[in-house]
């Protein structure tokens, strides 16, 4: 922890004891935890993959050439990948369609990553509102609010969002991130608002309300600056979890409908195959597993590099 | 403590209601018409759906719906099935225990075994086995259950042959390992890191320095003193994932085609049948209260500094 | 003088084991912790020692070292980070650090036993008081369960707490902070042990508790005839109950004395400045004399005599030459037991 050193006369008795370790100069929690996440390889992996991610879902015309609804029955007798030629339409084989396996991943994370990313923006704006609301207010505003996320946190969430995703034949994407976003707010709303609570306590906060801060000004310069490193954390764990569970509903058959390449979609028509043909079900579901897998890295790094205590 | 339960116990009415109420209304918007789909492509007299709608009261306005719904739930009663003429509680009753053993499976699984992996990282923190921990569960959260069940499917049934890829005895608990693994992976990941944070934690709190300086042996010391006062968050968790593994068994259980609960939820959706769902998330919303109230309780065991008034 | 008479009135040992060797002796003791920032040398070759019946008070301020050396005495140091590069602990004339981890387990809390600043924290909070003082017989003496609760309630008895029968089953946050200390005492005393390290016993409680804690302790020690280690800051607490004194600054003792002549004639820029930073009734309405500057970072400890940026009287030489601890004489070369300084100018701080 960085040791803020104010000149003053410490040595009069009754000084308080310090641990040994004391750093020279005074760091602010958010530059320190820059430089802890410079030198953690798991943030820098999970960086990389991230920023690749986005490429591909921004432009997936610079990893693969090939059309990825181009059905070629033809090439189901040619469904083998051939890990050699990376730069092949079919390095990884075609589907049982005759589709081009590689391009249908590239294609498919356009969509992953926009659920995820809309959702994690919709829950997160939401979600810290409420939380914001109950945690500062208290009082009634606090029971009703926390009653009302008891009540969405008590409806499972998969399989609530596949209820609400049966009632729409047409599944835009809109439609997936809508009904996702419906029911995962509650996780940011509790984060949020235990953060409000224990900042709300904090000396610093009495000091501004007792030299006659305003409410919006306690709100906006106090307590939402120092409430949101547990909510940005949660928040970025999450994304991984959208992607998952839009996957998910996608292989349930309740996620985007055609002709949007989803993961999820191909991973369930390639399940009769798995005997067969098993690297196309393999190859779309690990990609699934790295996407979310360098969400929770990059969230997992952040969350230490910002608790001192993980240290 | 007698009072703490039945303040707990009303405190949990308006949830069970909201969230019922919630689930209820998601159905009551589905478009799709039960009746309808009943008769297929047939033409058929309006007057015959609306005496079948009348008799099963889906004429009624809505909240009234919802009101003999909630009325029938506490007589035991949670509707029909229109398609089959069955009553719900009857599927349910049918479905619902291979769901349970399969749940309970897995989360007898997850706190054995969980905890053990959690205790083993916390007590070396930053060593190669608490990494090596720390990215095994890193895995096991990134990949989805339906992966998690294929790949597992893949190598253990079709590559090593060491079982059949399906489940065809529900009964059989050698049959329901692999789907038991399966579905408490996430959880188990959770429960892991959970631990293993709260022990390394603790590993440096006064009182562990303390029963060291007491000069007790070393198993004693993680033993009474360090893991019991580390469970204490483990424990709440728990209690959330017992409603989750119920709810993640439907995924599981079509992987390896059990018969239970998910199977009959997805016989529901495609049919646009909304008791059916209505009853199963209901009953799974009851155990999830059931399950955060018991860890309520257990909470005030684990630490003596909580007193429920 | 006041070792000396101590020492000759040693009364037999309760225990067996070697009596002709000292009780407790530390050897040019070196502790440092590798961090991230670098190494920070906590205790940079400390001496001390302590008889049966005696009462050392270790004084200085935070990041002095003072507890780190308890705790590397204690065999609780977080080992890593810490390191001991160097030196002998010796119990009874046995190196310590020599031992297997077995050995020096069995002599924590049974021959040296530890009181900690903060009770609320150092005790368990989920398990009762009386399991956790129970827990010392059943360890060590292998008592029942039974056997070992009555003899919990009687050493909440011993260590005065009312109602001790009632008590035995409630948990330390049900204590008030004054019973709590009390029951960390209790502990360390269960099994009679040598000796007892008291790492700020009274810092986090009420003045007047403060006292009676004190005033406890000291009562149980000359009843043992127990070896006492006081760690402190506070040179109120220590004029009462010390012998002897070793101020520490930076990791190194700076100067040795019996209590009563530190308080007299101290040897040292940095103790006078400590004497001289406590508030007096008859200096009333003058200003409160305070050691500017800032204690060391030990992860660069100043070159020379640590202290050297903060003393009123520093020379070249303090800047450029560590200063070793020699011993204190009369002006006219008369040798004064017990005292030691560790400055290049102690003639004139103790004389001038």
């Amino acid at each position: 922890m960085p040791e803020t050193l104010t000149v003053k006369d410490t040595t009069v008795p009754g000084a308080p004891e310090v641990a040994p370790e004391k750093a020279d100069k005074a760091r602010s929690l958010w530059t320190d935890a820059w430089y802890d996440l410079r030198r953690n390889p798991l943030f820098v992996i999970s960086a990389v993959l991230i920023v690749l991610l986005l490429a591909m879902a921004v432009a997936p015309g610079l990893f693969t050439g090939t059309d990825p609804r181009k059905a070629d029955l033809a090439n189901r007798y040619l469904q083998k990948p051939h890990f050699g030629n990376v730069f092949q339409a079919d390095w990884l084989g075609y589907d049982v369609q005759g589709r081009s396996v590689w391009a249908r991943m590239v294609y498919g994370t356009r969509n992953s990553l926009s659920v995820g990313i809309c959702v994690t923006l919709l829950v997160t704006f939401f979600g810290s509102l409420v939380g914001t609301l109950a945690g500062y207010f208290g009082g009634w505003v606090d029971a009703i609010l926390s009653r009302l996320t008891d009540i969405f946190f008590g409806v499972p969430f998969l399989l609530g969002a596949m209820v609400i995703l049966t009632s729409f034949a047409e599944r835009k994407l809109y439609v997936v991130i809508l009904s996702l976003a419906f029911l995962g707010w509650t996780q940011i709303a509790r984060v949020s608002r235990g953060a409000v609570i224990s900042v709300k306590e904090a000396d610093y906060v009495t000091a501004a309300r007792a030299l006659g801060a305003s409410t919006s000004r306690i709100l906006l310069r106090h307590i939402l600056p120092n409430a949101a490193a547990p909510v940005i954390v949660v928040a970025t764990i999450a994304l991984g979890g959208y992607i998952a569970a839009e996957a998910t509903l996608s292989y349930l058959g309740l996620g985007i409908a055609e002709p949007t390449v989803s993961w999820g979609m191909d991973v369930s028509a390639a399940k009769d195959q798995l005997r067969t043909a098993p690297h196309t079900l393999l190859m779309p579901s690990i990609l699934v597993s790295i996407t979310v897998l360098a969400f929770l890295m990059f969230g997992d790094a952040v969350r230490n590099a910002l608790d001192p205590k993980m240290r | 403590m007698g009072r703490y339960v039945v303040r707990r116990l009303l405190q949990m009415i308006p949830v069970f209601i909201g969230s019922t109420f919630l689930v209820f209304s998601m159905m009551f918007a589905l478009p799709g018409d039960p009746v309808r789909a009943l008769f297929g492509e047939q033409t058929i007299d309006p007057t015959q759906i609306a005496r079948i709608k009348h008799d099963l009261g889906l004429d009624k306005p809505f909240l009234a719906q919802y009101w003999d719904y909630l009325t029938g739930i506490f007589q035991g009663d949670f509707g029909t099935q229109i398609a089959s003429q069955r009553p719900v509680a009857d599927v349910i009753s049918e479905a619902f225990p291979t769901t349970v053993r399969l749940a309970l499976f897995a989360f007898v699984f997850l706190v054995v075994v969980g905890i053990t992996l959690g205790v083993i990282g916390g007590l070396r923190p930053n060593t190669l086995t608490d990494r090596t921990l720390l990215v095994l569960a890193l895995l096991l959260i990134s990949a989805p259950s339906f992966v998690l069940g294929y790949l597992f499917q893949y190598f253990f049934a079709f590559v090593l042959n060491w079982t059949e890829p399906n489940v065809q005895d529900a009964t059989d608990y050698g049959q329901l390992l692999l789907p038991a693994i399966v579905l408490s992976a996430l959880s188990l990941a959770y429960v892991t890191r959970l631990t293993r944070t709260s022990v390394a934690e603790n590993l440096r709190a006064d009182y562990v320095r303390t029963a060291i300086a007491k000069g007790l042996p070393r198993r004693r010391v993680i033993g009474v003193h360090l893991v019991r006062n580390s469970m204490i968050p483990v424990v709440t968790f728990l209690g959330i994932e017992i409603g989750t593994l119920m709810g993640g068994a439907i995924v599981t259980e079509g992987i390896f085609n059990v018969r239970g609960v998910g199977y009959e939820i997805f016989e529901a959706l495609s049919r646009r049948e909304g008791s059916t769902v209505v009853g199963i998330v209901t009953l799974i919303v009851v155990v999830y209260l059931a399950a955060s109230l018991l860890v309520d309780l257990l909470y005030a065991v684990l630490d003596p500094r909580i007193r429920y008034a | 003088m006041t070792i000396i008479d101590k020492t000759a009135f040693v009364p037999e040992p309760r225990s067996g084991g070697d009596d002709s060797t000292t009780l407790l002796e530390v050897r040019d003791l070196h502790v440092e912790f590798h961090t991230r920032d670098g190494v920070v040398k906590a205790v940079n070759g400390v001496n001390y020692s302590v008889e049966a019946g005696e009462t050392l008070a270790v004084l200085g301020e935070s990041g002095s070292g003072k507890s780190v050396t308890a705790q590397a005495v204690m065999g609780i140091l977080d080992m890593p980070p810490g390191k001991i590069p160097q030196g002998e602990i010796l119990f009874r004339g046995q190196d310590m650090l020599k031992m297997s981890n077995e050995e020096r387990r069995k002599i924590r809390g049974r021959k040296v036993a530890m009181i900690f600043q903060d009770a609320l924290s150092s005790l368990n909070p989920v398990l009762s008081v009386g399991y956790q003082l129970a827990e010392m017989f059943r360890v060590h003496e292998g008592m029942g369960r039974k056997q070992a609760k009555a003899k919990a309630i009687e050493l909440m008895d011993k260590v005065k707490i009312p109602a001790a029968k009632e008590r035995v089953n409630d948990y330390p946050h049900q204590f008030s902070g004054g019973m709590r200390q009390r029951i960390m005492i209790a502990m360390a005393l269960a099994l009679e042990p040598d000796l007892i390290i008291a790492d700020e016993p009274t810092t986090a409680l009420d003045v007047t508790v403060q006292a009676q804690v004190m005033d406890l302790l000291a009562e149980l020690q000359r009843e043992y005839n127990m070896g006492l280690i006081l760690i402190t800051h506070d040179l109120g607490v220590v004029a009462d109950v010390a012998d002897k004194i070793a101020v520490m600054y930076a990791g190194r003792i700076v100067e040795t004395a019996p209590v009563h002549e530190l308080y007299k004639r101290p040897a040292h820029p940095y103790t006078r400045g400590l004497l001289d930073s406590i508030p007096r009734l008859d200096q009333k309405g003058q200003e409160l004399y305070a050691i500017k500057g800032l204690p060391p970072n030990l992860l660069k400890i100043p070159g020379g005599c640590a202290f050297n940026p903060r003393c009123p009287k520093a020379q070249d030489i303090c800047r450029t030459e560590i200063p070793a601890l020699v011993p204190v004489t009369e002006q006219d070369g008369a040798e004064l037991p017990g005292r030691g300084s560790a400055c290049h100018f102690w003639k004139e701080t103790i004389h001038g």
